[in-house]
C-alpha cells in the first residue's frame, strides 16, 4: 500500500505545494511583525506614555426649581474612589487602607470583586468618600497606582418636602441598561417621580475622555488630542409648577394626620402643592444611604412611601354630590327649579338613607348647601329613570361617562408617578352580580352620594374643584411648568379637556358651591376677605373613625386655586377637612395667615 | 526484543525538541503575563504560571503513556475513540459548565476539561481511518461523503456549544482531504480566493471590488478582442464573481450583528472603536509593537503586565512575546513553528502506511490553522477569534489534547515499519 492508488510525483508535488503555503504566511507574519516592531514607532510612543484610561465625564443633572424661581433640588459633589485592576501596582497598601478605614481583607476583597468586572476597565473601589478622606487621598494618589478619583454628584434637596413628586436617582440596573445602550453600570437614573418622567431631559449627555497615565498614575494629557472624545452636556434645568411655601406649609399641616392634600391652578392644571402624609425627607433616598433608608420606610406601618395623592382610592362621599347634580341638570333628572322637602331621610322599597336636619324645601343649590341626602337621592333616581334611557344599562352608562369626563375612573397619565385609576361603578359590575335584570336605580342608590362601587384619588377631587372653577373644563393636572427657561411652558399639557357637561350647569353648581362656604356645611371656614367655593364630604370608613374630605377653589370669580383636603379618620369634612382648605388658600392667596388661632387648632391636631 | 519494550526507540529527535522549545518559551511567556507581586515564584501553583507546570508534566506524562501504546491501538480503535469524544460533546452540551458564553467545559474537581480541544485528534484519527479503508484508487465525489459527515458532527456539536473559533478549525482537515486527492488543487485554491474575497468584500465597499474587478475585465477583453470565445468564458466568470461578491456583502450586511461587522472593521482601523471591539487588538498591537528590534527583555513588559491585554495568558500570549522578545523573538518562534510544521509533513510523506500519513497531514494541518489564526488575530490581520496557541497558551486542555495528538504521530512514525 505504499502510496499504490497515486504515483510518487504528484504526492511530492501537493507536499510541495502545502509547504509553500506555509512558508508563505510565516514570511507573510515575519514582515507584518517588522512593519509593526521595527518600522513603525507610533507603538512605541503610545506604549511609553504607557496607559490610555477611559473616564466618564458625568453630566450635571438638571437643577429643579418652583414656579417662582425657588431652587428645590440642586447637585452636590462628591466623589468616588475608582480603581483599575491591571494598573494596581507596587504600592504601600498597609497606608492606603488606614487612610480610608478598611482592613487589609476588605481591600483584598475589593479589588477581587473589581477583577472579576474587568481587569483593565475600571471599577467603583469606594463610593462616596468623604471631603477629609478625599483631602488627604488626592496629595498621596501618585503613590497608588491604579486608583483615582471619579468626580460625581447627588441630589440635594434644601426643602425636606415634596418627596413623592420629585422621586429619586439611583444606579442603573441591568433592566434599565438592556433597555437603554446609553446606560453603563455605575451611571445614574431617574427612578421615580419627576426624576423618572424627565429622566432624559434632566440627565443630559454623559461624555468619555481617553486620557494618557504614565507609570506614576498621573494624568499626562488626552489620547491622539482628544480625536475620540466626547464632551459632556449638563442636563436641562426644569422649572416644577410647586410653590415650594405651599408645599411645606400643606405638609405642616398634615403633620401627625394621615391624608392627603392637591392644590391646583385651574387655568393652567399646575399643581401647586401635592401632599401625602406621612411623607419623608427627600434627602433620606439618596447616595449610599438610600438602599438602607429605603427600606426603613417600606417596614413603616404608616406607609411614608405610598402616595396617597395619586394612589389612595376613597369613596369621596357627599363631596361627589358636586358631580351627580351636575349629571342630573344636564340630563335633565332636576332642573334649577325642582324642590323637595326632606323629611330627614330619604326612603324607597326598604332601602333607608338618612339625611340631618336643615331649612326645608331644598333646589338643587340649598340642596348642596346643606349637603341634603334626601334631594341627592331622588335626583339620581329622578336621571337613572328617565323615560329616554332604554335600559338600566344605558342610564348607568350615560352617569359613568358622565363622570369619567371629569377625570374619574381614569388615569390623568401626566407627570405624576404611580398614578392610580380609582374605580367607578359601571352596568357590566352590576349585571355580573345581580345578572342584567336584576337591578335598577335603587340598587345603586348609594352612588347618589358618593358611596358604594367608587373610588376616586385625591388628585382627581382636586381637578373637580378645579374643573368647577373652570366653569367646565380642566386640564390634565401635572407637575411640571417650564422645561429649560420659566417661559418655555411644558407643550405636553396645555390643551383644555372639556366635560361632557354645559358650562351654564357649573354656573349653577359654583354658586351653591359659594353658599356652601357663605352659609352651609363649610361655613365655619370662610375666610373673610377671600370668595371662595367649596364642598364638604364625609368618607365612610368601614374600618374605624370616618375620613374628612373637602374641595374648594378660591377666589370665587377668578379662581387662583382648587383645593381637594383628605384626612384619615378625622370625623366630619367641616371639622377637619375644610378648615385646613380654607387654610391653604389663605396661604397661597394671601401668603400670610391672619387666623392664628384656627392655624393653631390644626397644628396641633393629631390623629 | 528488549527493544521491542523501548518505548523512546526511533522517535524523531528534531520533533521532541521543537516539542520542549515550544513548552517551554510557553511556560516563561505566561510568567512574564501572569507575573503576581506578590506571589513570584514561577512553581508558585496558585497562580496560572505554577499551574501551567502542573499541566507541562502531565502533559509529558501523558505523552509517555501515548508511547507505551501499541501502534496498531491507533488504527484498530479510531472509530471507537472518534465516538467516545463525540458522546462527551453531547455531554458537555447537558451537563457542561458556561465559560465566556461557551458551553464547552466540564469541571471536574479543580480542573476544566474541554473536549472540542480533544475533538480535533479524535476527528484526524477517524478521517485517517476512513482514507485508509477507502482502497478505490480515483477518488469520486462519492467518496467525499464520509470524511464530510465525519467532519460535520463535531462541527455542529462545537457550534451548538457556542465556540465557533473551535469549530471553524475543522476546516482545517481540506488540507488532508487535498494531500489525499480527495479534492484537487484547483478547488482549494478556489476555497482560498473565495475566503480571500470574502474578507475583502467585508473590510472594503462591495462596488470597488466589484468595479476594479469590471475593469480588469474590460482591460482582458480589450487584448482578446480577437477570441470571443474566451470573452464570453470570462464574462461568465466575472458574473459569478461579482454576483458572489455582492451576495456577500448583502447577505452580511443582513445577518452580521453590529459587534461582529464591529471585529472586522477595526481590522483596517482599530481606533473605530476603541472602548469596543478596537481595545483588545490596539492594546495587542501596542505591546507587540512596542517590544522594537529586540523587545523589552524578560519580565520588563509593561503593556501585559499591566493587564492591558486582555486573556494574555490563554489566547494573546503572543503579545508578551512580541513586547518581551521583540520582533527577533517574535520571528524566532514563528519559525519555530515553521520548522515543527514543516517537520511533520516530512515525517508523514516517510510513512508507508496511509494511516499515518493522513494522521500526520491532519496533526500538521490543526497545528497550522491555530498557529495562523492566533497570531493573525494579535497582529491585526485576522479578525479576534479565541483559539489557544498551540503548546504556548496556558490551560490544560489545548496543551494535553495537542501533547496526545503529536504523541501518537511519533509512535505511528516510529514504528511506521510495522505497520501497513
Ligand atoms: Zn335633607
Amino acid at each position: 500500500m505504499l502510496n499504490q492508488h497515486q504515483s510518487p510525483e504528484i504526492g511530492s508535488r501537493k507536499k510541495n505545494a502545502i509547504i509553500f503555503f506555509i512558508i508563505l504566511i510565516g514570511v507573510l507574519y515575519i514582515t507584518r511583525l517588522f512593519f509593526l516592531q521595527v518600522l513603525d514607532h507610533r507603538y512605541k510612543i503610545y506604549a511609553e506614555s504607557n496607559i490610555q484610561r477611559i473616564i466618564t465625564d458625568y453630566a450635571a443633572r438638571g437643577l429643579i426649581y418652583d414656579r417662582n424661581g425657588e431652587l428645590i433640588v440642586y447637585n452636590e459633589p462628591y466623589y468616588d474612589l475608582m480603581v483599575v485592576p491591571g494598573q494596581v501596582g507596587a504600592m504601600d497598601t498597609t497606608e492606603f487602607t488606614r487612610l480610608l478605614g478598611i482592613t487589609r481583607p476588605q481591600f483584598e476583597s475589593r479589588l477581587q470583586t473589581a477583577r472579576s468586572y474587568s481587569r483593565f476597565k475600571s471599577s467603583v473601589f469606594e463610593k462616596q468618600i468623604s471631603k477629609d478622606i478625599f483631602a488627604a487621598l488626592q496629595e498621596k494618589l501618585f503613590k497608588y497606582p491604579g486608583f483615582f478619583v471619579q468626580p460625581r454628584t447627588l441630589r440635594k434637596y434644601p426643602y425636606p418636602v415634596a418627596a413623592h413628586t420629585f422621586g429619586y436617582v439611583g444606579e442603573a440596573g441591568p433592566t434599565d441598561i438592556a433597555a437603554d445602550p446609553y446606560y453603563q453600570p455605575g451611571d445614574y437614573i431617574g427612578i421615580s417621580g419627576i426624576e423618572k418622567h424627565y429622566e432624559e431631559i434632566l440627565r443630559g449627555q454623559k461624555g468619555t475622555r481617553i486620557v494618557m497615565v504614565d507609570a506614576l498614575n498621573r494624568d499626562i494629557g488626552s489620547f491622539q488630542d482628544g480625536r475620540y472624545d466626547t464632551i459632556a452636556l449638563a442636563g436641562t434645568d426644569i422649572y416644577a409648577s410647586l410653590d415650594i411655601e405651599l408645599q411645606q406649609y400643606g405638609e405642616q399641616l398634615l403633620k401627625n394626620k394621615r391624608g392627603s392634600i392637591v392644590a391646583i391652578e385651574p387655568s393652567s392644571g399646575e399643581i401647586l402643592a401635592l401632599v401625602s402624609s406621612p411623607g419623608y425627607d427627600p434627602n433620606l433616598l439618596v447616595g449610599r444611604v438610600r438602599s438602607q433608608n429605603y427600606r426603613k420606610l417600606q417596614e413603616d406601618t404608616l406607609k411614608p412611601l405610598f402616595n396617597r395623592a395619586l394612589m389612595a382610592s376613597y369613596p369621596p362621599g357627599s363631596v361627589f354630590k358636586v358631580a351627580n347634580f351636575l349629571i342630573g341638570l344636564q340630563e335633565g333628572g332636576i332642573t334649577t327649579h325642582s324642590r323637595y322637602s326632606c323629611p330627614g331621610y330619604y326612603y324607597s322599597g326598604g332601602i333607608t338613607v338618612r339625611c340631618r336636619s336643615h331649612p326645608q324645601p331644598v333646589n338643587v343649590e340649598t340642596a348642596l348647601q346643606y349637603s341634603c341626602n334626601t334631594f341627592s337621592c331622588i335626583q339620581f333616581r329622578n336621571t337613572l329613570e328617565l323615560p329616554k334611557f332604554q335600559s338600566m344599562q344605558e342610564a348607568l352608562n350615560t352617569w359613568r361617562d358622565h363622570i369619567v369626563s371629569m377625570g374619574f375612573g381614569i388615569t390623568f397619565n401626566s407627570d405624576l408617578s404611580h398614578e392610580l385609576p380609582g374605580q367607578i361603578g359601571s352596568s357590566d359590575y352590576y349585571d355580573q352580580i345581580y345578572g342584567p335584570r336584576g337591578w335598577k336605580a335603587l340598587t345603586v342608590i348609594s352612588l347618589a352620594i358618593g358611596q358604594g362601587e367608587i373610588g376616586t384619588t385625591p388628585v382627581q377631587l382636586a381637578n373637580l374643584a378645579a374643573t368647577v372653577a373652570n366653569r367646565g373644563y380642566y386640564i390634565t393636572p401635572h407637575v411640571i411648568k417650564a422645561i429649560g427657561t420659566p417661559e418655555n411652558l411644558n407643550p405636553e399639557f396645555i390643551e383644555p379637556r372639556y366635560t361632557s357637561i354645559d358650562s351654564i350647569h357649573f354656573e349653577t353648581i359654583a354658586r351653591a358651591m359659594f353658599e356652601t362656604v357663605e352659609s352651609g356645611t363649610g361655613r365655619y371656614s370662610r375666610i373673610p376677605d377671600i370668595t371662595m367655593g367649596g364642598k364638604t364630604g364625609t368618607v365612610q370608613n368601614p374600618h374605624g373613625e370616618n375620613h374628612s374630605a373637602f374641595i374648594a377653589f378660591a377666589p370665587f370669580e377668578n379662581p387662583k386655586i382648587a383645593v381637594s383636603v383628605i384626612v384619615e379618620n378625622a370625623g366630619g369634612g367641616a371639622t377637619w377637612a375644610a378648615p385646613i382648605s380654607s387654610l391653604m388658600i389663605e396661604k397661597y392667596i394671601n401668603r400670610e395667615i391672619n387666623r392664628t388661632w384656627f392655624e393653631k387648632r390644626i397644628l396641633d391636631a393629631e390623629f | 526484543m528488549r527493544n521491542q519494550f523501548n518505548i523512546f526507540k526511533n522517535l524523531d529527535k528534531i520533533t521532541i525538541l521543537l516539542f520542549l522549545a515550544l513548552i517551554f518559551i510557553g511556560w516563561i511567556n505566561i510568567y512574564a503575563a501572569e507575573i503576581n507581586e506578590s506571589h513570584t515564584s514561577i512553581f508558585d501553583f496558585s497562580q496560572r504560571y505554577g499551574k501551567q507546570f502542573i499541566w507541562i508534566i502531565a502533559a509529558i506524562l501523558l505523552g509517555l503513556i501515548i508511547l507505551a501504546f501499541d501502534v496498531k491501538f491507533f488504527p484498530a480503535f479510531a472509530y471507537v475513540i472518534y465516538g467516545g469524544i463525540m458522546l462527551l460533546l453531547i455531554g458537555v452540551l447537558l451537563f457542561g459548565t458556561t465559560v465566556n458564553a461557551s458551553k464547552s467545559w466540564f469541571q471536574i474537581g479543580g480542573i476544566a476539561i474541554q473536549p472540542a480541544e480533544f475533538a480535533k485528534y479524535a476527528t484526524a484519527l477517524a478521517l485517517a481511518k476512513i482514507i485508509y479503508d477507502t482502497k478505490s484508487k480515483i477518488k469520486t465525489f462519492k467518496d467525499l461523503i464520509k470524511p464530510v459527515v465525519l467532519l460535520a458532527i463535531p462541527v455542529m456539536l462545537i457550534f451548538l456549544q457556542n465556540d465557533t473559533g473551535s469549530a471553524i478549525v475543522f476546516s482545517t482537515f481540506v488540507i488532508v482531504l487535498y494531500r489525499e486527492n480527495y479534492i484537487p488543487g484547483w478547488l482549494l485554491l478556489l476555497g482560498i480566493f473565495a475566503v480571500f474575497l470574502f474578507i475583502l468584500t467585508l473590510l472594503v465597499n462591495e462596488f470597488i471590488i466589484i468595479g476594479i474587478l469590471s475593469s480588469i475585465f474590460l482591460l482582458t477583453a480589450i487584448i482578446l478582442r480577437k477570441k470571443p470565445a474566451s470573452i464570453r468564458q470570462l464574462l461568465l466568470i466575472l458574473l459569478v464573481i461579482n454576483t458572489y461578491v455582492y451576495g456577500v456583502s448583502y447577505v452580511f450586511d443582513q445577518i452580521l450583528q453590529p459587534h461582529q461587522k464591529m471585529r472586522i472593521a477595526v481590522l483596517i482601523d482599530e481606533t473605530v472603536d476603541l472602548r469596543g471591539a478596537g481595545y483588545n487588538l490596539h492594546q495587542s498591537k501596542i505591546a507587540i509593537g512596542s517590544g522594537g528590534l529586540t523587545g523589552k527583555g524578560f519580565l520588563q513588559g509593561t503593556q501585559t503586565k499591566f493587564s492591558f491585554v486582555p486573556e494574555q495568558g490563554t489566547d494573546f500570549i503572543f503579545c508578551t512575546v512580541g513586547e518581551e522578545w521583540g520582533f527577533l523573538g517574535s520571528s524566532l518562534l514563528i519559525i519555530l513553528f515553521l520548522t515543527l510544521l514543516i517537520r511533520i509533513i516530512l515525517l508523514a510523506e516517510r510513512q508507508r502506511s496511509t494511516f499515518s500519513r493522513a494522521f500526520g497531514y491532519g496533526l500538521a494541518s490543526v497545528i497550522f490553522f491555530h498557529f495562523t489564526i492566533n497570531i493573525g488575530m494579535t497582529i491585526g490581520l485576522i479578525p479576534v477569534i479565541g483559539i489557544p496557541l498551540p503548546f504556548i497558551s496556558s490551560g490544560g486542555s489545548s496543551l494535553w489534547a495537542f501533547t496526545i495528538f503529536l504523541f501518537t504521530f511519533l509512535k505511528l512514525d516510529s514504528r511506521r515499519l510495522d505497520l501497513l
